[in-house]
């Protein structure tokens, strides 16, 4: 009897432990939709999402988002385009490839990559990469989308990689050996076999690293140059939502248009990750391999 | 004389130290962040000379200062600019009479790259400049090369200065770069050969070059004998002649302490 007692209370604990954490969060939600709709009194969405102009203090004030929308749009993609290819391939050398020598100093020091303080990449960003790429590419300015997507990437590239090769790593030995016996070479099996098995794991990956780099504020609030126009060349520069966010709540009067804008832009951002998170669950469960021989 | 001087010096003294230990009362400051950091340092300095003195402070902008004064929520009100007409009308309805102190002033002077020959631009080269008519420096006696704007956050204080003093009522164009800070500014030019930017007097070196405006450097001097044109008094407002230890506290900044607090806070002293 007592022996029950005590576990009702066990689960009981867990239960009210799970529920806060989720009550928390709802909370932050409720709170962002509260703060933010407000300013759907002044405007209509679709001003807000497709307008041009971002001039939140002027007189007349403009809140058109769509410079921010398109700058995090872009350098999210742009980002992506870098890291995905330099992740998964040093996911499969480090899987596949590498000695186990080499994949016992390499892992880590990958995985130690993903905990450097984004403050830290802003300003590598800011003060060594800008000068750097002016120069190499001849343009007139440093802090722009190339420079910002490059630290994005760079930040992006350690969770890539390092959950991209668990899934790699996970792929039955048996398949492989299969693809070996049929006569495959061990690119073809790496190709053919080991990433088609481990898709849905390097998707998951994929998402992952990227809306890390949707959401990030500090990188691109240093390295991102902050100009609210929609870019026309990747050396242009960019400003992203969370940059507006965190470069102007701190000055924006309490309960203003400007403050309750700000926070629909955070809804913005909100349903964005939203929508990320969705879909990398939507793409895990279309590629999951169940069994062995399903492939 | 001498002596009776001196006599009437140290009772007042000894009044004002009597007084400010007979004051025990809260003082609360809002409105402009650029008075922030004065009024930040003003108070600490201020409640460890009068420990029963508490000062809250807090920003919201000029406009916040002004209308806490008026709504009587504040017994001091910062700003950055003086009264407008339409506030004024409102403390009148009221009843409410505003008093202004000048506590201080602030220069905001444009910086180009060390190695830009450009040494003077008038304000209205400044003005196109920031809405994008003119874009290359060889339209301004430099050498051939785009013009990178550079700028602030528009709720800047520092902004809200070079948008009232040199744009008037037009848009800086949206590709112009905003930094975060003055700071910010400073790097941002010192490694783009090609940029312009604006910041306060106190954050000049040797990195960049500071512009003239219509023919006149910026520093404390032109600030303070009011030629150079890009400044602004920076003041405190009080609802009605102020008493007590509101009065005793503006007093303070207005002393030769508080003015040197000024100067540390990187604005620049009344004398």
């Amino acid at each position: 009897m007592k022996r029950q007692i005590i576990d009702k209370g066990v689960h009981s604990t867990f239960l009210l432990i799970a529920l806060f954490s989720i009550a928390a969060l709802s909370l932050i939600m409720v709170f962002l939709f509260i703060e933010g709709i407000p300013i759907f009194d002044q405007i209509t969405i679709k001003e807000f999402v497709f307008g041009q102009y971002w001039y939140p203090t002027d007189d007349p004030t403009a809140f058109g988002i769509l410079a921010l929308i398109l700058g995090s749009v872009y350098v999210t993609i742009l980002s992506g385009m870098m890291a995905i290819p330099l992740g998964i391939m040093t996911a499969v050398y480090l899987a596949e490839i590498a000695p186990p020598k080499v994949a016992e100093i390499v892992k880590p020091i990958v995985e130690l990559m993903a905990s450097i303080p984004s403050v830290v990449i802003g300003f590598f960003g800011m003060v060594i990469v800008a000068p750097f790429i002016q120069k190499l590419f001849n343009i007139p300015v440093g802090l722009n989308m190339f420079n910002a997507s490059l630290m994005l990437a760079f930040m992006a590239v350690p969770t890539i990689c390092s959950i991209s090769e668990d899934a790699i790593f996970s792929v039955p030995v048996a398949v492989k050996e299969a693809s070996f016996a049929l006569g495959a070479t061990h690119f073809e099996t790496i190709a053919k076999v080991i990433i088609p098995a481990s898709l849905s794991g390097i998707c998951t990956a994929i998402i992952l690293g990227l809306s890390r780099a949707i959401g990030e504020t500090m990188v691109v609030l240093m390295a991102a140059g902050g100009a609210a126009m929609i870019p026309g060349s990747f050396f242009d520069p960019v400003r992203p939502l969370p940059a507006s966010i965190a470069a102007e709540m701190a000055e924006a009067p309490f309960r203003s248009e400007h403050y309750h804008a700000l926070f629909a832009i955070g809804i913005v951002l909100f349903l964005f990750t939203l929508i990320f998170n969705l879909f990398a669950d939507y793409l895990s469960h279309k590629f999951r391999q169940v069994g062995e021989a399903s492939l | 004389m001498n002596k009776f001087s001196k006599l009437i010096l140290a009772l007042i003294v000894s009044m004002v130290i009597a007084s400010s230990q007979v004051f025990g009362g809260e003082l609360d400051i809002k409105g402009s962040t650029t008075v922030l950091p004065i009024a930040q340092k003003a108070a600490e300095a201020y409640m460890a000379q009068n420990p029963g003195v508490k000062i809250s402070l807090s920003g919201g902008g000029s406009g916040n200062g002004i209308k806490a004064i008026i709504d009587g929520t504040a017994d001091i009100g910062n700003a950055s600019r003086f009264i407008k007409q339409k506030e004024v009308n409102l403390a009148g309805s009221k009843n409410v009479y505003p008093v202004p102190f000048r506590i201080a002033l602030d220069a905001i002077v444009p910086i180009v790259n060390s190695q830009n020959k450009v040494k003077d631009l008038t304000r209205a080269q400044l003005k196109d400049i920031y809405l994008g008519k003119i874009k290359d420096w060889k339209e301004v006696g430099g050498t051939p090369g785009k013009i990178i704007v550079i700028s602030r956050d528009s709720s800047s204080g520092t902004f809200g200065v070079w948008k009232e003093l040199v744009m008037e009522k037009d848009r800086v164009i949206p590709s112009a770069l905003t930094v975060p800070s003055n700071g910010g500014v400073v790097q941002a030019v010192t490694t783009t050969p090609g940029a312009i930017g604006y910041v306060g007097l106190g954050y000049l070196n040797h990195d960049i070059k500071a512009v003239k405006v219509d023919g006149i450097e910026g520093s404390e001097a032109n600030t303070l004998n009011g030629s150079f044109p890009i400044s602004r008094g920076l003041f405190m407002f009080t609802k009605g002649w102020p008493e007590g230890e509101i009065m005793d506290f503006i007093s303070f900044i207005l002393s030769r302490k508080g003015q040197d607090l000024v100067k540390e806070a990187g604005s620049i002293p009344l004398f």
